[in-house]
């Protein structure tokens, strides 16, 4: 009852202290924005750091001269793609684990999250390639599937085990197969599950870079490569990298300022409970 | 036939996970491996040609080879550590009486879900020599300015400084998490003995903090040694070969220089690595008490 009403020096220092360290992890990101309405020129001009008048030029070359809307359709459409493929893979094999304990399978996956991905990027590309699959959506979107499945398989896990058991039994007695029971009892209420999972399987999708960097070609190009491209061109453009780099982070940030509850969960659930 | 996938829910449902794990992960690992007791160099006319151990051989004698695994665990341990200590210090503040908690969580969050090559190509115009604002900082500290990523003795402390900003978020709220489950009668029947803050810390909270603090630990060194975003779009390894990581290095001797069987030995010896201290990390937290 008491405790609301405490400010004390110390809790006032440790509120400032903490508002000080937040802003330290924000300013890359201040920085980032910043530079990103700026013309060369100023960025170059290391004299006057805050004092110009915001322009929107780089935005505007990103657009037009980059296409850059092909590929944040491209990081989309893989990104939706592989995290839809990644429920429709992951969610059965979630609850079989969460129900029936099934442990080797669960550490399946979590090697699964575990192997460095460099580790079979040679084969992908060689097998890809014979396939004549370089530059499809359809090999992104397997690729970046093995991302999104383990992750939704590690989320949903937990939730499914702190399901209670009797919603499933009533379906039985009403009736329902298991399959029935998962499909119209069990799937409608894992909705917060669904969500956090898919959320995080979407960022990891959209955030890749490695996957693409040697399976996605012009046609297919996503954000991350496009951004880093950027870099290879002789003299660094920084207006323009860091206008791209805002416009790959922002979807990012906003989905974070709406949905923090459930993206905090999902990071820290699995080890928190583990 | 749904009778029978009914009965057999605990291994149907499962399965298409397995067969995908399978088929996309642990048959191309198994290609590497087999390719890297090969020489070839991916071309379709000349076949793969059975070299025994040659590859594996040429890798330990390869003085780049031992650079780049220095690199990688001197880079993954100082960076872990680093992050792991200021991550319960920073859940340690957080756990106090902060205003607007929720959203200093939510933008302590950024970081860790920002793309990583967006990040890296911040920190690239950060630590610019000249017009970058870490040197202004120096500056403004009169101290004498750095060359960072450009420099070879400075590149790795420059990279462990990204990783510690990016990560050292997700230690911190691993904790936190584990800091508000705690219960309350230790503490209590301590305060009664009249135990210190400082004791009170060392033998009730890390004690008690250790599962959660061992999944997060676990969870970074995994990653960090696995790092390749951040250390490709800042510099690719460089300059020369001095932040050339085993992933770096693994990249490099695939894609640019095609040398496919030296390559996938060292992939392979890097999956040995990674593989081992999981397993390690693993079965020290169930020791700690955690389940999986």
């Amino acid at each position: 009852m008491s405790k609301r009403k405490k400010i004390t020096v110390k809790s006032i220092s440790t509120n400032i202290l903490v508002y000080f360290i937040l802003i330290l992890f924000i300013l890359p990101f201040l920085w980032m924005i910043l530079a990103s309405f700026k013309t060369q020129q100023q960025i170059l001009d290391t004299s006057n750091l805050f004092g110009f008048t915001p322009n929107f030029d780089n935005y505007i070359s990103v657009f037009t001269k980059y296409a850059f809307m092909d590929f944040i359709v491209n990081s989309f459409l893989i990104a939706v793609a592989s995290t839809f493929l990644g429920l429709i893979l992951g969610l059965p094999a979630a609850y079989a684990i969460a129900k029936y304990k099934q442990n080797g399978l669960g550490l399946l996956i979590l090697i699964a999250r575990i192997v460095p991905g460099i580790s079979f990027l040679i084969p992908w590309f060689i097998i890809f390639s014979r396939l004549e699959l370089i530059d499809t959506y359809t090999a992104l979107t397997l690729s970046h599937t093995l991302v999104t499945m383990p992750f939704i398989i590690w989320v949903m896990i937990p939730f499914f085990e702190s399901m209670p058991g009797e919603l499933e039994e009533s379906a039985r007695i009403d009736g329902c197969t298991t399959t029935g029971a998962f499909l119209r009892v069990i799937l409608p209420i894992s909705g917060p599950g669904m969500i956090t999972s898919s959320i995080l399987a979407f960022i990891f999708s959209w955030n890749n870079f490695m996957f693409s960097l040697i399976l996605a070609g012009e046609k297919t190009k996503t954000l991350p490569i496009a951004v880093f491209n950027f870099l290879s061109y002789s003299e660094i453009n920084w207006g323009g990298l860091m206008a791209a780099s805002v416009i790959i982070t922002l979807p990012v940030l906003v989905i974070a300022l709406i949905m923090q509850r459930f993206i905090i969960a999902g990071l820290t659930g699995g080890a928190v409970k583990g | 036939m749904l009778y029978w996938i009914d009965k057999n829910v605990k291994w149907i449902y499962p399965l298409p996970a397995v067969l995908f794990v399978g088929l996309m992960m642990i048959f191309p690992i198994g290609y590497t491996f087999w390719l890297s007791f090969h020489e070839w160099s991916m071309s379709n006319i000349t076949p793969p040609l059975w070299v025994t151990l040659d590859n594996y051989m040429s890798l330990f004698k390869d003085e780049l080879f031992r650079e780049s695994l220095w690199i990688t665990f001197y880079f993954t341990v100082v960076a872990v550590g680093v992050q792991t200590v200021l991550g319960i210090l920073l859940a340690l503040l957080m756990n106090k009486h902060i205003i607007g908690k929720g959203l200093v969580k939510t933008l302590f969050l950024l970081p860790m879900i920002a793309t990583p090559v967006a990040v890296g190509l911040v920190w690239v115009l950060i630590y610019e020599p000249n017009v970058g604002v870490a040197n202004i900082f120096l500056q403004a500290l009169g101290l004498p300015v750095q060359e960072w990523l450009a420099s070879p003795d400075l590149v790795i402390p420059s990279l462990i400084l990204i990783d510690v900003w990016e990560w050292t978020p997700m230690i911190a709220l691993i904790v936190l998490a584990g800091l508000v489950s705690l219960p309350k009668d230790p503490y209590e029947a301590a305060i009664v003995d009249g135990a210190s803050g400082l004791q009170i810390f060392w033998n009730i909270t890390l004690p008690l903090l250790k599962p959660a603090i061992y999944s997060a630990v676990l969870l970074r060194l995994i990653d960090a040694l696995k790092t390749f975003d951040i250390i490709y779009a800042t510099t690719q390894g460089g300059p020369g070969t001095s932040s050339q990581t085993l992933n770096i290095y693994g990249y490099v001797l695939g894609f640019q220089y095609f040398q496919i069987g030296k390559a996938s030995a060292l992939l392979m010896v890097f999956f040995a690595i990674v593989l081992s201290l999981s397993i390690l990390v693993i079965s020290l937290r169930k020791k700690a008490g955690a389940s999986l």
